[in-house]
């Protein structure tokens, strides 16, 4: 059987950047394959190059068979005809990929009588029953709504809606739930898969989440650096991955079954160290116990929050993103908080640090009443409370050298002597595995976790008790991640560091936190030891987080065991 | 670690910030031609207007010859004379003293007000923010132009009175710009990441905030000097202009009349005010490079 899609030898260059080398993959019909890989492997370059959608500078090489037919070798008409036709493609973002003047239906109206020659009223009960089948619910009457009306997983619904409106034989979903919340992603992605089923369509995943495939995908391709390294069936991949870094891939990506935890053992990490001919070999290293034990948290706790609310004011009165919420963190605790977005987390950690003004209740810090004091007054009692914020790219400002950006923490906090400031930012530098020739450098000039390192530089310089981390690892890639991570845990032992640990991703919080909080509208709906939380959830929603957490197929016994193994 | 001791040794000087933070973006406009460009040609012009007085002494409004002599007919005088035999280049060496001056003065005048009142209402925001918004679209409504006439007409017509005119009715367009940048900027993680550090108010608006804020606040402003220089001549050209004394503008008002028998004399200070824009775009855009670490790497 020919295979719907054949890419072979595919070639893709922009001015000064080779993105992707002599990539070859077949996409059968009506199988779902996974492209995995880490930010800037290539892979949505891939993906846009199948639609011919990349900007004239890229050279394009190789060749794409379509249904027998070289889609680089179409004109532009023809590929214009085969898009949302044939193939079509959705998005990362559906908070941008809507036009925002438009209906939602005018825009599915649009697709179908571009498409098929649809009458007006024939197209508008087409979408009525495409917004049904990707259960919008009361299809009929939110037809004529705007994107700013519709949810984030709604507006997902609606593309998907849009891309599957003329029955293409090929779906490409670029990271299609990673702007999406946990419990929004599984039942994308269970619509995808049914919307594949149904209509027999083959799915293109594109996806840095390797969770995501185990649980969805027929076969997967591996990708790092433009090139594919490694293209197996799932199991096979999960089970035994043949090339070194599908197997670092595998190894530090966390998943929820996994029973590691900062106390006792370390991450894996994974380390790329490029040869001399441009070749890249990958060192994995193993999940190991910490070699000198974490102090158990002390008995005074560094912040406690009583019945704390946080109101925005919005055009109908007062909205309360935090509705009382109480709580304490002990000296050398870290504590988990989890909850989805517009839960109230983000609220919550800039009321702490007194960047927006409770509305009510009291905030301890160190026993010390903080909730109304005077900006003046609170100063000294900053450096007590540090955050470090999920973005790397927007927490560092673009026109500040990375000196600059910690010499002037130190400055402001009245660290007057220079051979002072400066042995500081020397030692902080070394603390986060910064080199020290990067105080010249501007944030640009750094790789995302690199610049991680920058922000976690900064909240440590003034040497906090307490560190807010509000997503600290969401930005990052799988790899990134666990050295993150293992960096946080080094730095709370040598500091004795409190965490309050802010994310949407239960695995990590499941390996970092000693007690989990879960929030649901502004309020804390369970807490518990972080065993117990995840084995005996208390809360329905608890239970809804953790049912909605990618699961890992098949392959994570197995690989646990390896790991143990080795 | 040999790249450390290269660091700790004094002559990387990190820890002599004046001197040392400037340097990367001087050199880094020192490699853009059309900056160098555009900076040699105002740098020309404005030397020019500085002894204007020394190489072309006495009243440029003197009759010093013969009326309407023609480019190189007489080459004590050539670039000829107008209507009222005065001397076209001693005119346009005089006129740019005044159009360069009432230039600057004006934009740095709304420059001022308007990143004030921008910075404060975009920063503070809440009733301030309000208020400000008001105020200046109340002065937006107003026709510049009109404006500047009603304000010219209401004194005697001097320098100053023109200068001070054209600078009151040109801020709105700094306020709104640097109020926009300073909101959207204000919400921004590294703003949050400041205040969390307990900066100052002060700091954050002029450390943080501003630098990031001024690249379009930059290339307005190259823009709003070309229209300041622009503006006076328009007032010129009614008349409203300092009678005592001669701006391109004027010269192009007195030009008008003969402009199908003696082009020249409208063609002259016509193609300076256009020298003087073309450089501040140019001076403009390539500081606006040169200011961005990210852009400064690839001019």
């Amino acid at each position: 059987m020919t295979p719907l899609l054949e890419i072979g030898k595919l070639s893709i260059s922009f001015p000064g950047l080779e993105a992707v080398r002599g990539f070859d993959l077949s996409i059968h019909a009506g199988e779902t394959l996974a492209l995995v890989g880490e930010s800037g492997c290539g892979k949505s370059v891939t993906a846009l190059s199948l639609m011919r959608l990349l900007p004239p500078p890229a050279r394009v090489d190789g060749s794409i068979l379509f249904e027998g037919r070289d889609l680089l070798a179409l004109s532009l008409a023809e590929v214009r005809d085969l898009r949302g036709r044939a193939i079509s493609m959705i998005f990362q973002e559906p908070m941008t990929s809507l036009n925002p003047v438009l209906s939602i239906g005018h825009q599915l109206e649009e697709v179908l009588r571009r498409h098929e020659k649809l009458s007006a009223r024939a197209a508008r009960t087409r979408a009525v029953e495409l917004l049904d089948l990707v259960r919008i619910p009361e299809p009929a009457r939110r037809i004529d709504d705007f994107a700013h009306n519709l949810s984030g997983g709604q507006r997902q619904r609606v593309m998907i809606a849009m891309a599957v409106a003329c029955r293409p034989r090929l779906l490409i979903a670029d990271e299609p739930t990673t702007a999406l919340d946990v419990t929004i992603q599984a039942q994308i992605l269970e619509l995808l898969d049914r919307l594949r089923r149904e209509f027999s369509m083959s799915l293109l995943l594109i996806t840095h989440d390797l969770g995501l495939v185990g649980q969805w995908a027929d076969r997967v391709a591996v990708m790092y650096a433009g090139r594919k390294v490694e293209e197996a069936a799932t199991q096979r991949l999960f089970e035994h991955p043949a090339h070194p870094y599908s197997r670092g891939l595998l190894a530090t990506s966390l998943h929820l079954e996994q029973e590691l935890h900062y106390r006792s053992m370390r991450l894996p990490e994974i380390r790329h160290e490029a040869g001399d001919a441009g070749e890249s070999t990958f060192r994995l290293i193993e999940a190991s116990p910490q070699r000198i034990p974490l102090p158990p948290p002390a008995d005074t706790p560094i912040l406690s929050l009583r019945e704390v609310r946080a109101c925005y004011r919005t055009p109908r009165g007062d909205f309360a993103a935090v509705d009382g919420v109480s709580l304490d963190i002990l000296r050398g605790q870290t504590i988990g908080l989890v909850g989805e977005s517009g839960c109230g987390k983000t609220t919550l950690s800039k009321t702490i640090l007194r960047l927006l003004e409770p509305a009510g209740g009291t905030i301890l810090l160190d026993g010390q009443d903080i909730t109304h004091l005077a900006e003046n007054r609170l100063r000294p009692l900053r450096s007590k409370v540090q955050m470090i914020f999920q973005d790397p790219f927007a927490s560092l400002n673009p026109r500040h050298s990375i000196e600059t950006i910690l010499d002037s923490v130190l400055s402001v906090h009245g660290l007057r002597d220079r051979a002072g400031r400066r042995a500081r930012i020397l030692e902080t530098l070394d603390h986060v595995g910064l080199p020290r020739q990067s105080l010249l450098r501007y944030p640009h000039e750094f790789s995302g976790g690199q610049r991680q390192r920058i922000g976690i530089a900064r909240a440590l310089i003034l040497k906090p008790s307490l560190v807010i981390c509000d997503e600290p690892v969401s930005a990052l890639d799988v790899s990134i991640q666990a050295q993150i991570l293992n960096l946080l845990v080094e730095l709370k032992r040598d500091f004795g560091l409190s965490y309050l640990f802010i994310s949407h991703d239960l695995s990590v919080v499941r390996y970092i936190a000693d007690e989990v909080f879960v929030m649901l509208g502004g309020r804390f709906v369970e807490h518990g030891d972080h065993r117990r939380i995840w084995d005996a959830p208390r809360h329905d929603y608890t239970r809804t987080l953790i049912e909605a957490a990618p699961a890992r197929k098949a392959g994570a016994p197995a690989s646990r065991l390896e790991l143990a193994a080795a | 670690m040999a790249s450390s001791t290269v660091f700790l040794s004094e002559r990387s000087g990190p820890w002599s910030p004046r001197f040392g933070q400037f340097t990367p973006q001087i050199r880094a406009f020192l490699r853009n031609p059309a900056g160098v460009a555009g900076l040699s040609l105002l740098l020309l012009m404005l030397l020019t207007a500085l002894i204007a007085p020394l190489l072309y002494p006495g009243d440029p409004l003197d009759m010093v010859a013969r009326p309407l002599l023609r480019p190189g007919q007489d080459l004590r005088f050539p670039l000829g004379t107008d209507s009222l035999g005065r001397d076209v280049v001693a005119g346009l060496a005089h006129g740019a003293r005044i159009s360069l001056l009432i230039g600057f003065s004006a934009v740095s005048i709304s420059l001022l007000i308007g990143t004030l009142i921008g910075t404060v209402a975009g920063y503070f925001g809440g009733w301030l923010d309000d208020l400000l918004v008001h105020l200046t679209e109340l002065f937006q409504t107003l026709p510049t132009f009109l404006f500047v006439i009603v304000l010219v007409t209401i004194g005697k017509p001097s320098v100053m009175l023109i200068t001070l005119s054209i600078g009151v009715a040109s801020w709105p367009t700094i306020a709104r710009l640097a109020r926009a940048e300073f909101r959207s900027l204000r919400e921004s993680d590294f703003v949050m990441a400041a205040r969390s550090l307990g900066y100052s108010n002060s700091r954050i608006i002029f450390r943080e905030i501003l630098p990031n804020a001024l690249p379009p606040i930059i290339v307005t402003t190259s823009v709003m000097v070309a229209t300041a220089i622009l503006n006076e001549s328009a007032l010129s050209f009614l008349g409203l202009g300092d009678p005592n004394v001669v701006s391109w503008g004027s010269m192009i008002g007195a030009g008008r009349e003969m402009l199908r028998t003696a082009w020249y004399l409208t063609a002259f200070p016509g193609a300076m005010i256009v020298l003087a824009v073309l450089s501040l775009n140019l001076l403009g855009d390539a500081l606006n490079d040169a200011l961005n670490p990210r852009l400064r790497e690839l001019s």
